[in-house]
């Protein structure tokens, strides 16, 4: 079965055009195609485990004048970790929106933004990521914009705009490789490349967008109020993914396509940046005053920690050392996923028991939620990286590489933002564990909050337990560059 | 003709700097939008340049494909952006 890689992406997508269709029946259809989605990426990823990358030329149409779905194990580990956040935010969804109309303005648009970012991990034409990123923008902001409210759609209106002029210089960078090069096709290029300007300018362009898109420091300031103002399922898919597509591209582009062709005094910037990201965003996040407000300042610190492994794998030498710390690069950015996607569907939970999500008057709270404010604080353990999560071994082999390689600065960076996230953690969990103020007395249903509690436990026990297997998957093999060498 | 050539590109290069500037420093949304419409005019602009392969060659047809997919997606961009503003304004007026 060659044509594997196009179900991921056109499941979601019918499903999108059957939700149109028949409204009342959206949040069934939606549910369904996940499903059937995750089964598509299991196959996919149980194929690719024993046969390596698969190529899948669309319509039978060759690269070069068609469009190739390329699948390789960094794609299929991050498909994997989509449609299993997607599945758990869509079935938490259905109880989150009440209203049956609301359903059907979600469904639509929750499916096409699946579809669009599962057609960008399998790309392998610049041209087309260039598509896949608009169309994934777009859906990003319509969904950010559901929650309806002023600040809501002020916040998806810039998200929209920066967004728009990330993917425009996107293009432009695509545009010069073109003249350079004469095609787009990653695999082609991928032996094509070489120093030059061309290649400096369209590296620094497309950098530029998606630097913008993944909200590096100093770019991050849309992201923010975004992310918290979006009705919670949807905060969990804009941060734990859809963000992570953009650094995805970034990891594509400067430790795959162009690695052969870059020093590693460039990548230093990106890591420099990085590190100002986890210390200015946990710093945020421990001074927020509402809980969505802390979870997209986290994701400001999170995305800084995968940057700091730029400078480390652009220093090591192709080999076992490189490829251990490529896995624990994605072995991070798989538990800030399903970590964050937790905490907010947490806070979502919260906020709609309690009536807001201001910190401080969240008393109560650990006696009303009992299930939820086990749920945040496991996602807690993952997001500070304390073991056994995932994120533990990868910050443990992010030091161990810095170490290594005498690229002392960012030891401490990690060791402050750890310290900074195990404060914001345990912030909220200290008033969650205060006295009540007679709101949050109730107890609530434990059913609601099981998918959030279901991602936070792949967080923070199936990604640290299993995590030789991720190493296992990811590391050898992954990448179009493995092809010449 | 290659003079034809550099007039699009240098055209093209500052009309998205032109577009980038009204979109990120204007205040109003229309602004804004416009901005980016300019700003990927641009970059059209760019695309039609590099397809330019000599006075009589025909010219590179995949650029120009590649631009009619670019105008698409601008226009859904406008129509998304267009609609959050007439949002906005209406819970402005409530």
């Amino acid at each position: 079965m060659n044509s594997l890689p196009v179900w991921p992406i056109m499941l979601p997508l019918g499903a999108a055009l059957l939700a149109v269709i028949w409204p009342r029946r959206s949040a069934w259809i939606g549910i369904a195609a996940s499903l059937a989605t995750l089964t598509a990426v299991g196959l996919l990823m149980a194929q690719v485990a024993s046969r390596g990358t698969l190529v899948h030329a669309l319509g039978g149409w060759e690269p070069g004048l068609g469009i190739a779905l390329r699948a390789d194990a960094l794609a299929v580990a991050l498909l994997l970790m989509s449609s299993l956040v997607a599945l758990a935010a869509g079935w938490y969804a259905t109880g989150y929106f009440r209203d049956a109309n609301r359903q059907s303005q979600f469904w639509p648009v929750w499916l096409l933004m699946l579809a669009a970012l599962h057609a960008m991990l399998l790309s392998a034409d610049l041209f087309n990521i260039y598509v896949t990123l608009e169309l994934l923008g777009l859906s990003a902001v319509a969904l950010a914009a559901l929650g309806g409210g002023r600040a809501a759609i002020e916040a998806a209106l810039r998200y929209l705009t920066v967004g728009l002029l990330g993917s425009l210089a996107f293009l432009a960078g695509v545009a010069v490789m073109y003249t350079r090069y004469g095609t787009l096709d990653m695999l082609a290029l991928a032996a094509l490349i070489e120093p030059g300007p061309a290649s400096w300018l369209a590296l620094s362009l497309m950098t530029a967008g998606l630097l913008v898109k993944s909200a590096l420091f100093p770019l991050h300031f849309w992201l923010p109020p975004a992310h918290a103002n979006a009705p919670a399922p949807v905060s969990a898919a804009l941060s734990a993914l859809v963000v992570k597509a953009a650094v995805y591209l970034m990891m594509r582009l400067w430790l795959d396509l162009f690695a052969p062709i870059l020093g590693p005094a460039s990548a230093w910037l990106l890591g420099l940046l990085g590190a100002a990201a986890v210390l200015w965003g946990s710093w945020s996040a421990l001074r927020a005053q509402r809980l969505k407000l802390l979870a997209a300042y986290s994701t400001v610190a999170q995305l800084g920690y995968l940057f700091i492994f730029f400078p480390l794998l652009a220093a090591l030498p192709p080999g076992p050392a490189r490829d251990t710390a490529f896995g624990a690069l994605v072995l991070m950015a798989l538990t800030h996923g399903f970590a964050k996607s937790a905490l907010f569907l947490a806070a979502g939970m919260i906020q709609q028991h309690a009536g807001h999500d201001r910190i401080e008057e969240l008393g109560g709270t650990a006696r009303a939620l009992p299930v939820t404010t086990f749920t945040f604080a496991l996602a807690g353990v993952a997001l500070i990286g304390l073991p056994p999560s995932g994120a533990f071994l990868a910050k443990w082999q992010l030091l161990s590489s810095a170490i290594a390689l005498g690229q002392w600065l960012w030891v401490p960076v990690v060791a402050a933002g750890s310290l900074m996230a195990a404060a914001y953690v345990f912030r909220v969990l200290g008033f969650a564990f205060g006295p009540s103020n007679g709101v949050m007395q109730k107890l609530a249903d434990g059913r609601e909050g099981l998918p959030a509690l279901l991602l936070a436990i792949v967080a923070t026990a199936v990604l640290g337990l299993g995590a030789a297997a991720v190493w296992h998957f990811v590391a050898p093999g992954a990448l179009l560059t493995e092809a010449q060498r | 003709m290659l003079f034809a050539e550099i007039t699009y590109a240098l055209t093209g290069i500052g009309l998205f700097a032109l577009g980038l500037r009204g979109s990120l420093l204007r205040r109003s949304l229309l602004g804004r939008i416009i901005g980016f419409n300019v700003c990927g005019a641009g970059v059209f602009m760019l695309f039609v340049a590099i397809a330019y392969r000599g006075p009589e060659q025909v010219p590179d047809a995949l650029p120009h494909a590649l631009v009619l997919t670019g105008i698409v997606v601008a226009v859904s961009a406008t129509a998304l952006a267009l609609a959050l503003g007439r949002r906005l304004r209406e819970s402005e007026h409530e």
